[in-house]
Order: structure tokens, then C-alpha cells, then sequence
């Protein structure tokens, strides 16, 4: 019998959402606990900043580049690379329940298996391609059971909402408005976008729902099986619209604006006037160049007080999270596997969430959507001391490091490394440079950012796009300008840093997948 | 307007691709997702693997230029035009181009999303020779 792997992810959370990484907003002891009893990653970075990309790299142990999904609505081939198959084949039992999104959501054809699977109420497909030529269960799980934001679309959530409580589908905020753009209308007390009183019982929102089906699940194993769980929430992500019941948890008028977010529009202006010019064309409202914020919304009429607002609907559902794990956690108890169970916590990228007076996610690699919160609490019996780590790691490092866990070799095709105990370890064995990566195309408009986090600077080179010749760039010095306001790209004193970085940046770049994979769908 | 265009290299010649590509009522033979077609004059009737059925109307089907275009009249679009060309390129093989322009913009992509599935089973079929859309042609 071996270690038993517990992976946690959220959607779309910030690192300072969390208490053990210094938030005072959410109260999230359970997760504080698992950081203070294992290692807590204070640089952990996406290689990529939107949910498809970065899913399949923690599912495949790959870059965007090199795994194909370049952008959401390109889907992950069925048979690409999985770290789940790879525990499959060394003897675990495996699930992954909640949001997936390897694949788009939005299906008129029906040509996803998930979305078909979801539908056909089927726990997975047996006879799916492996990437090493063999053939099993989809992407490597034996069960599936799928949620994400909503009531609406084939999902497994979905589908038990409707049947069971009708009366509730109606309550959740619709993501898409009538033509299918990502809406833009506010709600709240506020107006802000994507706010909404949601009167659906606690009992029977998605969180809870993902933490009764992974107990669900768990429950149905022998004791002695080992198994990996990916227990997948939809939220923080937008809409902020948690269980009425459990808004009056934190009052928004009690909230402090971000430090991240200047509340003078003159300086916010200054700021964004210094980065490349998508920054402030996105916040007037010229020009969005992605799919992921709505359409018809403009950032620079965001107030402070929609701020404060998202900000403590964030909290609550980040509370929520964190008490649905709780009840996992209970659960695994009771069935005598604490011992030898590894839980890694995680999310798939930030939100901008009132930085620069901007919401949502988009080409804009900073620490609101490039910092995460990373926690990974190895099993007790395995005797590792409680550790931060202040090297950066990337979630390209989480696929090595189940298999790390479970004591099977990291396959040929994992580019990252089991994740550091330590600073030591993190040093002794080169944990220095991680990568992201971002490329849009939508309509004609092309984005295309190359970024490197090494040696506590940040630096982005852009390729030729839409409204980027190729010779801008983003470069932030993380020790003295935290917030990532004073982009020092174009500063001579910083030139040797900026060739060094971009050098190393090139250098480094994984292999590109090639034929590149089509975008198919929005989202 | 969205505007969205997907091509692929077929060899096979111009003429062969042609003689599944204008004809309207074999589309859900080589398009991925779409379960059936029926045509009545100018209209067909598509069905999408979801079960939704959407109305399209025939704009052109010219079998000197290889160009097949039809429209959704469904109230969900307030534009929509999509566009299907076969060219000869002159080797015996043809560029076979499929171009989505809709309004609202997204749903461009919603639905001409799927049109890099269809080339890529119409080549496969095509150079195959095998398929239920190639059986299909050869019962005419």
C-alpha cells in the first residue's frame, strides 16, 4: 500500500486569498493547517494564465507549446499525455471530480467526450487511445463526475440540479448573456459585473456538491486501494455568486480596497500608460482582445466599492472551499488514510480582481494572476518537515510530483520536477527560471507574451500582435516593486537584467507542438 | 461580424471533393457533430449531436466555381453566411477553404468552430476512399 494523493484545485484564485499566505479576508483554517504542517510555496506560477492551458499542463506535466492548448477553446486530443493514466497503470484507482475543462464547454456538436460522458451519465470511457499507444479509461480516470460555474450545459452538476432541484437552476447567475458573449451585467449591491444574490441553498451549491461526490467516491474504495483524487472547484471564479445564506459573512463595506488597486484614476492611468498598450486599451474599453472578460463591459467605470464587493463575495466562496474541504478531509480521516495522504492545493491561475483597476484575466502577466496559492502537505508517514519555499515552481512540477508520490518513475515527456521539501532541496536541484505563456487570436486580434519569473524579477518580451510590434516588454523587479507598477523594461539601468532574462527566456522555450491544434469553440 | 476561415490540402482532385462537397444532404456524413441533414429545395435542416435542429437556407451551389454557401436562418444569429470552396490547385489535388461570418460575433466560433473537424474528416474520407460518406456517394 502506498501514499494516497489528495490534489485540490480551485479556478481562478489569488495567493492572497488564503490566510496562511497573509489574507485577512477569508477565513480558511483548514487550508492554513495543511500549509503549516507542509510546505508552502510563496512563487508558484501557471504556464498559463487562462483555465484550458493551464489544466492541461497540470494534467499532462507539459507546456502550453508543447501540450497544444495554446488558448481556451482549443481542446486537449484525447490521447495527449496524462499523469492520471500513468498512476492508472501503476496500480491506482483514480477520479477526477468537478471542473475539468480540457475541453470547451461550449458543444452545440457534441463532440467532447467529457461534455458527451456528463451527458450519457457515464463515470468514464474504457476504451479511450493512451498516448503510449495502449488504450483505458479517459485521460487516465476511472470515475468522472463533472461540475463547473453553473446550472447550465451537460455537465454531472447540471444534470443532478435539474433533476433533483429544479426550482434552483434559475437562481445562479447565466455566465453568457443571449448571444453567447460572456455577460456583462452587474449585479449585487454595487452593479458589479458578474455580482448576484444567489438563493440557492448552500446545501446544494456546486462546492458542496464537489465535496459530497469526491466523499462519495472515496467512500467506495477498499481501504487498502491507493488512489489519486482530483477534487476540482469551480469557484472563486467568476460569478461571484455564492449561497445568499453566506454573503452576510463579510460585509463588502467592511472591506479594504486591494493594495493592488490605485484608487486615483489619474494614477491607475499613469500606471497602465506604462505598460504596453493592450493595458490601457483594455481599460477604456477599445479593445478586448479575449474571450475570458465580457465584451460589453469597461474597466474604468469599476468603482471602489464594486471592488470591496467582489472582493468579500471572493472571500465567502473561498470560505466555502475551504470548509468543503474540511469535510474531505473528516471523511478521509475516518477512514483511517491520514497518515498516508498527500494533499496538494492549488488553482489554475489569479484574478485580477481590482489590480490597476482591472477585474477578470487577460493578457496581463502579473502577480494577481501569476502568483498562486500552492500548498502541499505530504503525507504524514513520510516524515517531510513543514518547509516554505520561496524558489519559484511552476504547475508544470505537479505531474512529476504525483508521480513522485506514488514512487513511479516521472515520464520522458514531464518537463517540470517533483516540487521541493525545501529552499535546499528547491536549490540543490535548480528550481531557478519558470515560464508562461500566453497567445490569443480572436477575430483578428493577436496577442502573443513570452514571460520568465527568475531571480525575484518578472519579465514578459511580447511578440508581434494586434497592437505589439514585438519590441515591447514588461519587466518588474518582485523585491522592490511587489505590485508590479513601475515597469522597468525600456530603463537603462536595467538593461543587463533584461538581456539576461530574455536570453534566458528564448533559451528555455519548450517544444512547440506541431500541427498546432485549432481553436474550435470560445470557451 | 465575426469572420472565421478554415482550410486543408486534400489529395484527391478538385472534381472528387466536389461531388461530396455539393451535396447538401450527405453533410452529416463528414461533419463531425452534425447527426443528420435533410434537404427540401433551398432549405436544409441540420441536426447537431446536442439534438438541436437548425434551419439553413441555400444560398449558392455552383458546381463551376466549387463554391457552396448557405445561411442559418435560426433567430439566434442576426447574420450568418458560411462559405465552402474547393480549388484546384492544379496537381491533382485541391485547397478546400470553409468560411464562417456570423453575428453575433462569438458565434462564429460556436459554430464555425466545428468546420476544422469537418476538413479534417473530408480529407480523411477523401484520401481514404473509405467512409459513410464515400459509401454514400457510391450508392448514387
Amino acid at each position: 500500500m502506498g501514499r494516497k494523493i489528495l490534489f485540490v484545485t480551485t479556478d481562478q484564485q489569488r495567493y492572497d486569498t488564503l490566510g496562511c499566505n497573509g489574507g485577512t479576508l477569508a477565513r480558511t483554517p483548514v487550508i492554513d493547517s495543511l500549509a503549516a504542517n507542509g510546505v508552502r510555496f510563496e512563487r508558484a506560477v501557471p504556464q498559463s494564465v487562462v483555465c484550458m492551458p493551464s489544466r492541461s499542463t497540470m494534467l499532462t506535466g507539459q507546456h502550453p507549446s508543447t501540450h497544444g492548448v495554446w488558448m481556451n477553446g482549443v481542446p486537449l486530443p484525447v490521447d495527449a499525455p496524462s499523469v492520471a493514466a500513468v498512476l492508472h497503470a501503476g496500480g491506482y484507482r483514480t477520479a477526477l471530480v468537478g471542473k475539468p475543462h480540457f475541453e470547451p464547454f461550449l458543444d452545440p456538436f457534441a463532440k467532447f467526450v467529457e461534455n458527451r460522458l456528463a451527458r450519457e451519465g457515464k463515470e468514464t470511457e474504457i476504451d479511450q487511445p493512451w498516448f503510449d499507444g495502449s488504450r483505458g479509461v479517459h485521460r487516465g480516470f476511472d470515475h468522472l463526475e463533472f461540475a463547473t460555474h453553473g446550472a447550465a450545459g451537460p455537465l454531472h452538476y447540471a444534470r443532478w440540479l435539474n433533476a433533483n432541484h429544479p426550482e434552483a437552476v434559475g437562481m445562479f447567475y447565466p455566465v453568457l448573456d443571449p448571444t453567447f458573449e460572456v455577460n456583462a451585467t452587474g449585479g449585487g449591491d454595487t452593479g458589479a459585473p458578474q455580482a448576484h444574490v444567489n438563493r440557492i441553498p448552500k446545501e446544494w451549491y456546486h462546492t458542496n456538491w464537489v465535496a459530497d461526490r469526491t466523499i462519495s467516491w472515496l467512500d467506495s474504495l477498499a481501504v487498502d486501494d491507493d488512489w489519486f483524487c482530483w477534487m476540482s472547484f469551480p469557484d472563486p471564479h467568476h460569478p461571484w455568486d455564492p449561497p445568499a445564506s453566506e454573503v452576510g459573512r463579510i460585509d463588502w463595506r467592511d472591506v479594504d480596497l486591494p493594495a493592488g488597486y490605485p484608487a486615483a484614476p489619474a494614477e491607475r492611468e499613469r500606471i497602465l500608460d506604462a505598460k504596453p498598450r493592450h493595458w490601457r486599451m483594455w481599460y477604456d474599453g477599445v479593445l478586448v482582445s479575449n474571450y475570458e472578460a465580457p465584451k460589453h463591459w469597461v474597466p474604468a467605470t469599476l468603482t471602489s466599492d464594486q471592488i470591496r464587493e467582489v472582493h468579500a463575495l471572493n472571500a465567502v466562496e473561498c470560505e466555502l472551499i475551504d470548509e468543503a474541504l474540511g469535510r474531505v478531509m473528516t471523511a478521509i480521516a475516518a477512514r483511517g488514510w491520514t497518515d498516508d495522504v498527500d494533499v496538494v492545493f492549488t488553482t489554475d491561475h489569479g484574478e485580477l480582481q481590482g489590480d490597476f483597476g482591472l477585474l477578470f484575466k487577460g493578457p496581463y502577466h502579473v502577480d494577481g494572476l501569476m502568483r498562486l496559492p500552492l500548498i502541499w502537505r505530504p503525507a504524514p508517514s513520510a516524515g517531510v518537515m513543514p518547509a516554505v519555499v520561496t524558489k519559484p515552481v511552476g504547475l508544470v512540477d505537479l505531474a512529476p510530483t504525483f508521480c513522485a508520490i506514488a514512487g513511479v518513475p516521472a515520464q520522458d515527456w514531464m518537463q517540470g520536477h517533483a516540487l521541493p521539501v525545501d529552499d535546499h532541496d528547491a536549490e540543490a536541484r535548480g528550481f531557478e527560471r519558470v515560464l508562461t505563456e500566453w497567445d490569443s487570436e480572436l477575430f483578428g486580434v493577436a496577442v502573443h507574451l513570452r514571460t520568465i519569473t527568475r531571480d525575484g524579477w518578472v519579465c514578459t518580451a511580447y511578440r508581434p500582435g494586434y497592437v505589439h510590434d514585438g519590441t515591447e516588454g514588461e519587466l518588474y523587479n518582485l523585491g522592490d516593486d511587489p505590485l508590479q507598477r513601475v515597469n522597468r523594461w525600456d530603463d537603462p539601468a536595467c538593461a543587463a537584467m533584461r538581456g539576461d532574462l530574455v536570453a534566458d527566456l528564448w533559451d528555455s522555450q519548450p517544444p512547440v507542438r506541431d500541427p498546432r491544434l485549432a481553436l474550435v469553440a470560445p470557451v | 461580424m465575426a469572420t472565421l476561415r478554415r482550410e486543408i490540402r486534400i489529395d484527391r482532385s478538385a472534381a472528387d471533393v466536389w461531388r461530396l462537397v455539393g451535396r447538401p444532404e450527405l453533410l452529416h456524413l463528414w461533419f463531425p457533430g452534425i447527426v443528420a441533414s435533410e434537404v427540401d429545395g433551398d432549405t436544409r435542416i441540420i441536426t447537431t449531436g446536442t439534438g438541436i435542429p437548425i434551419p439553413e437556407q441555400i444560398i449558392t451551389n455552383d458546381p463551376l466555381q466549387r463554391r457552396f454557401q448557405y445561411r442559418i436562418t435560426a433567430p439566434l444569429f442576426t447574420q450568418h453566411l458560411a462559405t465552402v470552396d474547393v480549388i484546384d490547385i492544379g496537381d491533382g489535388t485541391c485547397m478546400v477553404v470553409y468560411a464562417t461570418d456570423a453575428e453575433p460575433a462569438v458565434m462564429a466560433l460556436v459554430i464555425g468552430g466545428g468546420s476544422s473537424g469537418a476538413l479534417d474528416e473530408l480529407k480523411r474520407q477523401m484520401e481514404s476512399g473509405i467512409g459513410p460518406a464515400i459509401d454514400a456517394l457510391e450508392r448514387v
